[in-house]
């Protein structure tokens, strides 16, 4: 029963779709703790995306726009994270709670205040699939990979251009060296702030893109606390992926199964909910050692004062 | 005394200004705030019933916000009192309704030993043991242990051994013996809040007036130094965040008996990241605690009085909390001005001369 399921290309295509919300905040907390600031606030962001890309869908017609116009909002949201945290040294994790509390707040607030009690307008345009014209004929492979929506498309390129960014770029390798010893950075005439600002603002930037997948790519419309969790499991799969974008994809893909598996597997007796803590298990394994060790970037998480007070 | 006075006015400030970009945010939308804080107001306080519902709603706040006072206290962040929230309520419904025959005391007792317990040991094995072992940040395997917690209280409801006959995904109601009495009849308030009063206080004795709770200090100030002090710096983390989960799980426990009777299938109660919040404005003092965490459950009460009355939508409250958590978080903020102004002070002395 459950190999009849995992032979289905159905299964497989799924796993990706529902990887995608998980691997773009999971590379943006990636560029976030690189540079040394520990970044819980992805869930909130991804809020702030997946609303504002309905809000300027609808009014310019345009999802792309909408797109556009939300990662911009996730910059925006990011650059209140950098300053708190950067310039005033405020607990990193503390203000990630507080965006994320904000974001909620904020986004439902203006939900009601904008479009009411009943939800966002019906006619918002979402963004569309892409049919890869070649790619769809190969079987098996091609039901899976050849059509799916465009940011899931996006998501695959950004993780390898992020890849190439963070280990094949003179500017990557600032921002690895900010995150593991800003004191040797400094000296070597980098801006730590600079670079930390582009960390986070980059990661923020890339949540959001995560929640306007959950607001226009699988649907057309905005719901209160529509990221329902997945900031936090995309936390867990930057960890689980040591930190790097390939990992934080391989770790997204792999919790994307356990939720495309406990749907297929609803009504057979084996508990979804079961399947469904796997991720958070298996997070918890990795550090503490017991599965492949992650350790984080050195200062992951230590505000940088020049004076070393 | 100077201390003292300043440690209240530090969150009186944060929340008024929170309250004051409210404000503006609802000019900005087109509201009277005066109206809609007023009738925010009345829905919280205003009558017997509904100042009965605020504190109704404060206890769980109160209790799991003690908790995670406690683990700051100790250099600790136990960001998964939500799990632990869960884990108490389920092993306290399960007590309450699987245990007939028992006198009341002696079950509600048993009901809330066994939710701290099994939530105690929730958060104290894995993200205690992780953290004093291998150094696993807490925040992050709380956190994860948080969402297991979620997941288990829906394996147990959604068919399996704790859903009651039926299709409803809910336990049965806990026993009669098990249910704690109400204070003010027709409100949710009951016996807990004594509860909650009582554990504040038993919290301030632990953290201030006992050994045990020096260590925990010292071990949250400088670790290192607590270790050359001779203290088990491992063990006392151990200890926090057990002690941490046992009053998440108590607050479960005191809902589940005290308003709920029953344990629903459910993503989130929110107590569990409400009560970080309280902590965080109360700055870890037990009775800050009581005060911080009346003033978010009155937001939560009048927050639906005010959307009622006035057409704010209630969400307003939650970018409430979120604003004073920055304020809070941005305490430095503070310090940098303080410090400017030694600096001043300093240079005009230095100039003036004579000085005593």
């Amino acid at each position: 029963m459950i190999l009849n399921e995992l032979a289905k290309p159905e299964l497989w295509a799924a796993t990706l779709a529902m990887a995608t919300p998980i691997a773009l905040p999971a590379l943006g907390g990636t560029f976030s703790e690189r540079s040394g600031v520990v970044n819980i606030a992805m869930e909130g962001i991804m809020l702030i995306g997946a609303f504002f890309a309905v809000l300027f869908s609808y009014l310019t017609h345009n999802p792309w726009l909408g797109l556009v116009g939300a990662v911009m909002m996730g910059g925006l949201i990011s650059l209140l994270f950098a300053w708190f945290t950067i310039n005033i040294g405020a607990d990193q994790i503390i203000v990630g709670m507080g965006i994320n509390i904000f974001a909620a707040g904020l986004t439902a607030f203006l939900l009601n205040t904008i479009f009411g009690y009943g939800g966002t307008p019906r006619e918002t345009l979402a963004l569309p699939n892409i049919t890869l014209p070649l790619v769809k004929d190969i079987p098996y492979l091609g039901p899976i990979i050849g059509q799916q929506n465009s940011v899931v498309y996006l998501m695959l390129v950004l993780v390898i251009a992020s890849h190439y960014f963070l280990f094949h770029t003179n500017l990557g390798l600032r921002v690895r060296a900010v995150g593991e010893n800003p004191q040797a950075a400094d000296t070597a005439g980098i801006n730590v702030r600079k670079i930390r600002y582009l960390g986070v603002i980059l990661g923020g930037m890339l949540s959001s893109l995560g929640g306007v997948y959950l607001s226009l790519g699988l649907l057309n419309s905005f719901e209160v606390n529509m990221s329902s969790g997945r900031g936090y499991i995309a936390l867990a799969a930057m960890i689980f992926g040591k930190w790097t974008p390939f990992g934080s994809l391989g770790a997204a893909l792999l919790f994307g199964f356990a939720m495309a598996l406990s749907m297929v597997l609803q009504g057979t007796g084996i508990s979804a909910n079961i399947i469904q803590m796997l991720p958070y298990a298996l997070t918890i394994l990795a550090l503490t050692g017991l599965v492949g060790r992650s350790t984080a970037p050195a200062a992951d998480g230590i505000p940088y004062r020049p004076d070393g007070q | 005394m100077h201390k003292a006075v300043q440690g209240i006015i530090t969150p009186l400030i944060a929340v008024g200004i929170a309250v004051l970009i409210g404000a503006l945010g609802m000019i900005a939308t087109g509201h009277d705030p005066l109206q809609a804080y007023g009738a925010l107001f009345v829905g919280a306080f205003g009558t017997k019933v509904n100042f009965a519902n605020t504190l109704a709603n404060a206890v769980p706040l109160i209790l799991s916000g003690l908790g995670v006072a406690i683990t700051f206290k100790a250099g600790l962040f136990n960001i998964g009192a939500e799990g632990q929230y869960w884990m108490g309520s389920m092993a306290a419904v399960w007590i309450g309704y699987s245990l007939p025959g028992l006198p009341p005391v002696l079950h509600v007792g048993l009901a809330f030993l066994v939710g701290m317990l099994v939530a105690g040991l929730w958060a104290g094995i894995i993200p205690g043991l992780a953290k004093a072992l291998v150094g696993a940040h807490e925040v992050i395997t709380t956190m994860m242990m948080s969402y297991i917690a979620i997941y288990l209280s829906h394996y147990m409801l959604e068919g399996g051994p704790m859903m009651a006959p039926g299709y409803t995904p809910q336990s049965p109601m806990i026993l009669p013996s098990a249910q704690l009495g109400m204070l003010v009849e027709r409100t949710q308030l009951s016996w807990g809040i004594v509860v909650a009063l009582v554990a504040a206080c038993v919290v301030y004795w632990i953290i201030y007036k006992t050994t045990l709770g020096f260590r925990l200090r010292t071990v949250g100030l400088n670790p290192r130094a607590a270790k050359y002090a001779g203290i088990n710096v491992s063990f006392n983390m151990v200890l926090a965040l057990f002690l941490s989960g046992a009053l998440a799980g108590l607050a479960g426990a005191v809902q589940m008996l005290g308003v709920q009777h029953r344990l629903y299938d459910s993503f989130s109660s929110g107590y569990g990241y409400t009560a970080i919040v309280v902590a965080l404005l109360a700055n870890n003092n037990p009775f800050g605690v009581i005060l911080a965490a009346i003033f978010f459950a009155a937001l939560s009460t009048g927050g639906q009085a005010m959307q009622i009355a006035s057409g704010v939508p209630a969400h307003l409250t939650e970018m409430i909390s979120g604003i004073i958590i920055f304020l809070v978080a941005a305490k430095e903020f503070g310090a940098i001005f303080q410090r400017k102004r030694t600096v001043k002070r300093n240079l005009t002395e230095s100039k003036g001369g004579l000085k005593v």
